[in-house]
C-alpha cells in the first residue's frame, strides 16, 4: 500500500525496479553534494560575518590541487551515472525476441490500440503479467507519447514512423497511462488505463472476441484486393511488382545495389513513398497511397503481409537479397 | 547595522551625470547611451515579466483543483504558452545581458561606450517590433503549441495565431545576434589601457561566453522557427510528414539554440554572482581562471548536448549515448564555479547585504537545478521522467531560482550606481528571503509530481496529484510577493532613496571609480589599470583595513 504522499509510482515492470535503484543513487550522491555545499556556505556565512566596518577578508587567490580535486570527483560519479542509466536505457530500447506486439495509435485526442488477434481497445490497454510486451506505435496526426509511470517507461509516437517500446509487466493490476507530449487541447485527457492481467485472464478476455472483420490480416488482405495492389504484387512472382511472399523480415536487394530489412518501417514507407526505396529489377511503377490510407489500414495491410511472409518465396521475381535469404 | 550600505546625510549627487545630460522623450528613443538604452532594456523586460508573471500565475490558480475551474482547456494551453515564449524570449534571454550587461560591460572595460552605439539603439527597437508582433499574437487567438513550437502541431494543427508569433522570435532573434556582436567588439577592441585580458571582471568573461552562444545559436532557431511559419502559411514540407518532411529535424534544429539559449539565461546571473560575492566578502574570487575559463566550457560544451532532449523520440541508442556522455561533461564546469564561489566565502569579511543574500540563494537553487540535471542527462531514468513535472521543476530552478535571483542581486548590487540612489536595505533583505522561501515553495513539490508521473502540460490531473499541486500554488502567492516587494522599493527609491556614494560596498570594479550615477562619457579621465580583479590589498584608497593607507571609516567623504 502507498502511503497518503507517495514518493514513487507503484512498481509494476520489469524496468521499475532499475530506475527506482538508479533514482536513490543519483538522489543520494546529489544530497551528499547539495548538503556539504549548503552547510558550508552556513557555516562562512555566520563564522566569518563581517563585524569591523572596514575588515578585508584573508586573499586565498586558488589552489589547483583543490580544482583538480572538484573536478575529477565530480566527473568520475558523473560517469557512474552515465553507464547505470545507459546500461538500462540500452536494455530498453532493444527489445527481446519473444515479444507478445501490440499496436497501438495515438490521435487527437484518444488511443486505440488493437491486439494481435485483431481485438481493439480505446483507452485500454490489456497486457498478460510476466510476458515481453512490444508496443508498435504509430500517430494519425501530431507528435504523442505514450508514458506508464507504473511501468516507467515512455516512448513518443510520432506521425510518419514507427517507434517501439518494451517492457514486462509484473504486477497485476490497473495503471494509468498518459500522454506526455504535448499534442493540442485535450492532451491532458489523452490517457486511460493500463489492465495486467493473469495470463489465463488475459486468454479469456482475448477470448472474448476475436475474428471476423477485427481481424487485421482478414482486414489487410481485403485491402489488399480493393485498393488493387494484388494486380502487381502477385503471389508467384509474374507480376509487375515483386511478389509479397516470404517478404516479411527478409533481406531486401535494392535497386542501388543496397539491402534493406523489410520491417513494419519498410513496409509502410513503401506504400506510402514507393520510390523511396526501389526493389532491385522493378520499375518504379507503383502509386502513393499517401493521404488515401488510415493509420489503421497501413497496419492491416502491414498485418496481411507479415501473414503472407510464412508462405513459400517464389523462385523469380521477388526482390529478395539471395545471399542471405530469410532470417 | 554597520553592514548596511552607509550613508553620508549631506551627499549629493554629481552635478552632471547620463540620467540629467538631456531632457525629452527623444533624447531617450533617439539616444545612442548604452546606459540610457540598458534602462530601455529595464523598462521593457519588466513590461515582459509581468505579462509572463500574469500568465503565471493563473496557471498556479487554476492547478490548486483536479478538474481545474477556472479556465477551459483552450484557454490553460494558451497560458502556458504565452508564460514560456514570453518569459525566455522577452524576458530571461535579454534581462541581465541587456540590461546589466550594456550598462555595464563599457564602464567595466573602462570604455565610453560599446562598439557600435547605433547598432545597440537599433537592439532595442527590433526587440520592440519582435514583442509587438507576439503581444499581437497574444491578443489576436493567442497561442497554443507551447513555447517549443513542436511540427506538425504548430506547423499543421494549431488553430492559434502562431504565424505573428514566430514572426515575432525570428525578429527578435536579430536583437539578441546584435547585441551579442557588439559585446564581443567591445570587449576585443576597447579595453582600457592596463585592462587585460586576465584583469577583466568574471561578469565580462561570462557576458563574453554567452555573447558567443548568442551569434552563434540564435541564427538556427530564428530561421527554424520561420521554416515552421513557412510550412503553416504556404505548405512548404520541411516538418510535416503528410509533405515529406521530417518532425523530428524540427526538434534537433530547435534545441540546437534552445539548448545553448539556457546558457544566455544562467551565464550572465554566474557572472553576477562572481561579482557579488569577492565584493561583499572583501577578497579575491577563488579560482579566477577558473571560473573564467567554465564560461567558455559551458558556452563550447553547451552547443554539443542539445539531442538530451530528444532521448524517448526514437533517436538511435547511439546518438542517446553520445548526448547523454557530452551533458555529464557539462556539469562539471557548472560544479567547479559552485565550489570555487564557496571557496571564496572561507575566510571572508562576509556582509550580510541584500546582494550576498541574493548570491547565496543563487548558489542554493542553482545547486539544486544543476544537480537535477544529472538526473535528466541519465538515459535510464530520463525514459520515466521525460516531459514530466521534474522537468518543470529542474528547469524552472535553472532559470527562475537561477537566472532570476541573479538578475535581482544583480540590480539591487548595481542599483546604486544606475541610480545613484540606496533601495531600503531591511525590506531589500526581507524581499530576498521571502523570494526564497516562496520559490522553494512553488517550485519544490514539482519534482516529485514528475517522479509520481504527472506529465507536464495538463489542464487537469488525477486526484492522487493534488496535494502536491496545492502546496506549488501557495508557493507562488508567496513567490509573487517575493517579485512585488522589489519593483515597489526599487521604483520608490529612484525618487525618495538615499543618494548613493561613488563606491558603497566599497567593490574594486572600474565602475566603482566613476561617479554614481556616472556621467554620459562614463569617466571624466580614461582609467589606467595597475590592480589584479577583487584585490582589496593593492587599493589603499578604498580605506580598508587590508590596504596600505591608514584605517579610516570605510564609507567618509567622497
Amino acid at each position: 500500500m502507498q502511503s497518503q504522499l507517495p514518493l514513487y509510482p507503484e512498481q509494476a515492470s520489469n524496468f521499475a525496479p532499475h530506475v527506482d535503484a538508479l533514482m536513490v543513487f543519483i538522489t543520494l550522491v546529489c544530497l551528499f553534494f547539495a548538503v556539504s555545499v549548503t552547510i558550508a556556505i552556513i557555516v562562512f556565512f555566520f563564522k566569518y560575518h563581517r563585524t569591523k566596518p572596514n575588515a578585508v577578508g584573508v586573499p586565498l587567490h586558488g589552489d589547483s590541487r583543490l580544482e583538480a580535486l572538484w573536478m575529477v570527483v565530480p566527473l568520475m560519479l558523473a560517469m557512474v551515472m552515465f553507464s547505470w542509466g545507459a546500461v538500462i536505457y540500452v536494455d530498453y530500447r532493444h527489445a527481446p525476441q519473444d515479444t507478445l506486439d501490440i499496436y497501438v495509435i495515438g490521435k487527437q485526442w484518444m488511443w486505440k490500440a488493437q491486439q494481435p488477434n485483431g481485438m481493439r481497445e480505446i483507452n485500454e490497454l490489456h497486457v498478460p503479467v510476466g510476458r515481453n510486451v512490444r508496443l508498435i506505435l504509430a500517430s494519425e496526426d501530431v507528435i504523442h507519447d505514450f508514458y506508464v509511470p507504473a511501468f516507467r517507461v515512455k516512448m513518443d509516437v510520432v506521425p510518419g514512423h514507427y517507434n517501439t517500446m518494451w517492457f514486462r509487466p509484473t504486477r497485476p493490476g490497473r495503471y494509468h497511462f498518459f500522454c506526455s507530449q504535448y499534442c493540442g487541447t485535450n492532451h491532458a485527457i489523452m490517457g486511460g488505463w493500463v489492465t495486467v492481467m493473469e495470463p489465463s485472464d488475459y486468454a479469456a478476455w482475448l477470448a472474448g472476441s476475436t475474428g471476423g472483420e477485427t481481424n487485421p490480416v482478414v482486414m489487410g488482405e481485403k485491402l489488399f484486393a480493393e485498393k488493387a495492389c494484388i494486380t502487381c504484387h502477385v503471389a508467384n512472382g509474374s507480376g509487375r511488382a515483386p511478389s509479397l511472399n516470404g517478404l516479411y523480415g527478409a533481406q531486401v536487394l535494392l535497386a542501388d545495389g543496397s539491402t534493406v530489412t523489410a520491417n513494419d518501417d519498410y513496409i509502410r514507407e513503401s506504400i506510402l513513398q514507393p520510390r523511396a526505396k526501389i526493389v532491385a529489377g522493378y520499375q518504379p511503377l507503383m502509386p502513393t497511397f499517401q493521404g488515401q490510407l488510415t493509420e489503421e489500414q497501413i497496419l492491416a495491410l502491414t498485418a496481411y503481409i507479415k501473414s503472407v511472409g510464412t508462405q513459400p518465396v517464389p523462385a523469380k521475381g521477388s526482390g529478395i537479397a539471395p545471399a542471405t535469404g530469410k532470417k | 547595522m554597520s553592514t548596511a550600505p552607509p550613508l553620508t546625510p549631506d551627499r549629493k549627487l554629481p552635478r552632471e551625470h547620463y540620467l540629467n545630460a538631456t531632457y525629452g522623450i527623444h533624447s531617450w528613443l533617439l539616444t545612442t547611451d548604452h546606459k540610457r538604452i540598458a534602462l530601455l532594456y529595464l523598462a521593457s523586460v519588466t513590461f515582459f515579466f509581468f505579462v509572463g508573471g500574469i500568465f503565471a500565475t493563473l496557471i498556479r490558480i487554476h492547478l490548486l483543483t483536479p478538474t481545474g475551474y477556472l479556465v477551459t482547456p483552450e484557454n490553460y494551453n494558451k497560458l502556458f504558452t504565452m508564460h514560456g515564449v514570453a518569459m525566455i524570449f522577452f524576458f530571461l534571454i535579454p534581462s541581465i545581458p541587456a540590461v546589466l550587461g550594456n550598462f555595464l560591460i563599457p564602464i567595466m572595460i573602462g570604455a565610453k561606450d560599446l562598439a557600435f552605439p547605433k547598432i545597440n539603439l537599433l537592439s532595442w527597437y527590433v526587440y520592440i517590433v519582435g514583442g509587438c508582433f507576439v503581444l499581437y499574437s497574444f491578443a489576436t487567438g493567442g497561442l497554443d503549441t507551447g513555447w517549443t513550437f513542436y511540427t506538425p502541431l504548430s506547423s499543421v494543427y494549431s488553430n492559434s495565431a502562431v504565424t505573428p508569433a514566430v514572426l515575432g522570435i525570428f525578429i527578435n532573434g536579430f536583437s539578441s545576434i546584435l547585441t551579442g556582436l557588439n559585446f564581443i567588439v567591445t570587449i576585443h577592441t576597447m579595453r582600457a589601457p592596463g585592462m587585460t585580458w586576465f584583469r577583466l571582471p568574471l561578469f565580462v568573461w561570462a557576458h563574453y561566453a554567452t555573447s558567443l552562444v548568442m551569434v552563434l545559436g540564435t541564427p538556427v532557431v530564428a530561421i527554424t522557427l520561420l521554416l515552421a511559419g513557412l510550412e503553416r502559411m504556404f505548405h512548404l514540407g520541411f516538418f510535416n510528414p503528410a509533405l515529406g518532411g521530417d518532425p523530428i529535424l524540427f526538434q534537433h534544429l530547435f534545441w540546437f539554440y534552445s539548448h545553448p539559449a539556457v546558457y544566455i539565461m544562467i551565464l550572465p546571473a554566474m557572472g553576477v554572482v562572481s561579482e557579488i560575492i569577492p565584493t561583499l566578502a572583501r577578497k579575491p574570487i577563488f579560482g579566477y581562471s577558473f571560473i573564467a575559463g567554465s564560461s567558455i566550457a559551458i558556452a563550447v560544451i553547451g552547443f554539443l548536448v542539445w539531442a538530451h532532449h530528444m532521448f524517448v523520440t526514437g533517436e538511435s541508442t547511439y546518438a542517446a549515448l553520445t548526448f547523454s556522455f557530452l551533458s555529464y561533461l557539462v556539469a562539471i564546469p557548472s560544479a567547479v564555479k559552485v565550489f570555487n564561489w564557496t571557496a571564496t566565502l572561507y575566510k571572508g569579511s562576509i556582509s550580510w547585504d541584500t546582494p550576498m543574500l541574493y548570491a547565496l540563494g543563487f548558489i542554493g537553487l542553482f545547486l539544486i537545478g544543476g544537480l537535477t540535471g544529472l538526473f535528466l542527462a541519465c538515459l535510464g531514468l530520463d525514459i520515466h521522467i521525460h516531459d514530466t513535472y521534474f522537468v518543470v521543476a529542474h528547469f524552472h530552478y535553472i532559470m527562475v531560482g537561477g537566472a532570476v535571483m541573479g538578475y535581482v542581486g544583480g540590480l539591487h548590487f548595481w542599483w546604486p550606481k544606475i541610480t545613484g540612489k540606496l533601495y531600503p536595505e531591511a525590506l531589500s533583505r526581507l524581499a530576498a528571503v521571502v523570494l526564497f522561501v516562496g520559490f522553494n515553495l512553488t517550485f519544490f513539490p514539482q519534482f516529485i509530481l514528475g517522479y509520481l508521473g504527472m506529465p507536464r502540460r495538463y489542464h487537469t490531473y488525477p486526484p492522487e496529484f493534488q496535494v502536491l499541486n496545492v502546496m506549488s500554488t501557495a508557493g507562488a502567492s508567496i513567490l509573487a510577493l517575493g517579485y512585488l516587494l522589489p519593483m515597489a522599493y526599487l521604483i520608490w527609491s529612484m525618487r525618495y532613496g538615499k543618494i548613493a556614494s561613488t563606491n558603497p560596498w566599497p567593490a574594486t570594479g572600474l565602475e566603482w571609480t566613476t561617479d554614481s550615477p556616472p556621467p554620459t562619457e562614463n569617466f571624466h579621465v580614461t582609467p589606467q589599470v595597475t590592480w589584479e580583479p577583487y584585490d582589496y590589498k593593492s587599493r589603499p584608497e578604498l580605506g580598508l583595513a587590508g590596504g596600505t593607507a591608514p584605517l579610516a571609516p570605510a564609507h567618509g567623504d567622497d
